[in-house]
């Protein structure tokens, strides 16, 4: 069996340590899901850009010496414009193909911006500069981490900022309403395709904010890094029913979790590997995943 | 009275089939004006092309309630933002939205504060936020929808959902209106309180007005003139008195009749 005889504290610990890199699951979904809700685009390249995030940051405090909170912002502000730049450039003309096309066209862009990485950078493996305390504190037997807490605090503060965008101004009315109807939208004034580019550029802000996590936490980076967290952010937004907002913030979380309780207590080579068989079960018993009414999309 | 949309030699094909072919007619300011024919005569792509979504193949359409502008090829959003607003036959309201929202995506282009200062919240932001809030809300009282405003779109009655899609294309602004079969699916009861309902907007807010309407108890009562298409081509434009008893007026409502009865056979 693989939980026998756990301890009930140390389950807890676990589901501690899996918070932190479930909230950048969850932000990375998000961008999933926001992109997807408003176009019906799985855009495959959104692991990319939070590769491309982590690099950039990494280059803005080795080369320019930046504290980490602007190499942060600068990284988010580089991948919003690149993520403006990719729907324009590829995706756009193809919003009235099918969407097969513009998914294969997502798989390319991917394809090309590691490989566009790969050819600046070279292969090799790169160490994200050591900038956050590793201090661990032991608070009443939990072991609690600087920088798991600063990436699990960072996320929060992100997610509760996109919440105030969608619901509160006039951006987010905008993206609402061109989800349900872009034509009803465009109708009413909004500009539908300022509202995609800016959707694409919150997006991506986020992703590299998850990038620059990740790549404090896990250290080492290549152009490939991105591959396996998109897949999860995307395995993440499916679960909780992609298009859904806190769909998307509750499946990274669970996700994060799911991955660190099986890293713990069955073996590391097998969590990539439970989280893809969850993409499996979902898609059987919940296509529309555990917070979407199902069966209502028209296509 | 001058004249507030120009329709000139419009014409729009899909492939081979000519849907509008030489339309050319225009509304007056203030002007209730109807749009009536068979099913398939062109009214809805007629209103389509005037609202941006489809370009004309030829001809053209100029909007001149402030200065004269061509709106034929400009994109839907800047017609809207120019002053003319629409609805459609099927309510096309943002469902999951509450109604005050969707009266403030309405009054999308009346927001001027930049992204920056949404972010950091700026008190310029914040001013404008609760302007457009009360705005929103003195404009739901003013169509009597205000003791809904938190509710879901989707939640309110056919009717009153008709009415807030009307409301919704008022609130951008707009001065010309247009109206897609808005007494579509009602009873009797409701066709009469929404004609009272566009009677009423349109008196009081000033409003050019294009109806399309299958009711013709409720064109005729309400209209000053009718337009009346077939097969995509205008085939009588006057007084709703004069197109009760125009020959080919008949011919087409009574021809389409003869069609559906060969079809019943």
């Amino acid at each position: 069996m693989l939980f026998k005889g756990v301890r009930h504290d140390t389950i807890f610990t676990t589901i501690i340590n899996g918070l932190p890199i479930g909230s950048v699951y969850a932000l990375v979904a998000l961008g999933y899901t926001m992109v997807y809700g408003i176009i019906k685009l799985i855009n495959f390249a959104h692991g990319e850009i939070f590769m491309v995030g982590a690099y950039s940051a990494m280059i803005f405090i080795t080369m320019f010496n930046l504290p980490l909170w602007l190499a942060m912002m600068l990284s988010m502000l580089t991948t919003a414009i690149l993520g403006m730049v990719i729907e324009k450039v590829a995706y756009k003309p193809l919003r009235k193909s099918s969407r097969t096309a513009a998914l294969i066209t997502a798989i390319g862009v991917s394809f090309l911006l590691q490989n566009v990485m790969l050819l600046i950078m070279g292969a090799r493996i790169y160490t994200f500069p050591q900038v956050f305390s590793n201090t661990t504190w032991v608070v009443n037997g939990l072991r609690v981490n600087a920088l798991q807490l600063g990436m699990f605090l960072t996320s929060i503060a992100l997610m509760l900022g996109l919440q105030f965008v969608v619901h509160q101004t006039k951006l987010g009315r905008a993206m609402r309403a061109v989800a349900v109807d872009k034509d009803a939208a465009a109708l009413m004034g909004v500009d539908v395709n300022h509202t995609i580019s800016m959707t694409f550029a919150l997006g991506s802000a986020l992703a590299a904010a998850a990038g620059v996590m990740v790549g404090m936490y896990y250290i080492s980076m290549t152009p490939y890094m991105g591959f396996a967290p998109g897949l999860k952010a995307f395995v993440a937004a499916v679960f909780g029913g992609i298009g859904l907002l806190p769909g998307a913030m509750f499946g990274g979380f669970a996700i994060g979790i799911i991955e660190t309780l099986v890293a713990g207590y069955g073996s590391t080579l097998f969590k990539d590997a439970v989280v893809y068989a969850i993409l499996i079960l979902v898609l059987l018993i919940k296509p529309s995943g555990l917070f979407g009414k199902g069966g209502k999309e028209k296509v | 009275m001058s004249s507030v949309l120009q329709i000139k030699r419009v014409n729009k094909a899909f492939g081979g089939l000519m849907a509008l072919s030489d339309i050319s007619f225009d509304v007056n300011e203030g002007e209730l004006c109807g749009l009536i024919g068979p099913n398939g005569a062109g009214k809805t792509t007629l209103f389509n092309v005037i609202s941006g979504l489809y370009t004309p193949t030829s001809g053209s359409i100029t909007l001149s309630n402030q200065s004269s502008k061509v709106i034929s090829g400009l994109a839907p959003y800047k017609i809207t933002q120019l002053g003319l607003a629409r609805t459609f036959q099927n309510i096309r309201l943002f469902k999951e939205m509450t109604v005050l929202d969707n009266i403030k995506v309405a009054m999308h282009s009346q927001i001027q504060t930049s992204l920056l200062d949404t972010l950091i919240r700026t008190p310029q932001y914040r001013k404008e936020e609760a302007r457009i809030e009360s705005e929103a809300l003195t404009f739901l009282k003013s169509v009597k929808l205000d003791h809904l405003a938190q509710k879901k779109a989707s939640s309110l009655p056919y009717g009153q959902q008709r009415q807030l899609e009307i409301a919704r294309a008022l609130a951008t602004q707009a001065k010309i209106l247009l109206l897609d079969e808005p007494a579509a699916g009602m009873n009797p009861q409701e066709t009469e309180d929404l004609a009272q309902f566009i009677k009423k907007i349109h008196q009081e807010k000033g409003l050019t007005i294009l109806l399309i309407e299958h009711d013709m108890n409720l064109i005729m009562s309400i209209t000053s003139r009718i337009i009346v298409l077939d097969y995509g081509k205008v085939i009588a434009n006057d007084v709703p008195e004069k197109i009760k008893t125009n020959p080919r007026v008949i011919e087409a409502y009574l021809g389409e009749e003869r069609e559906e009865h060969v079809e019943g056979q």
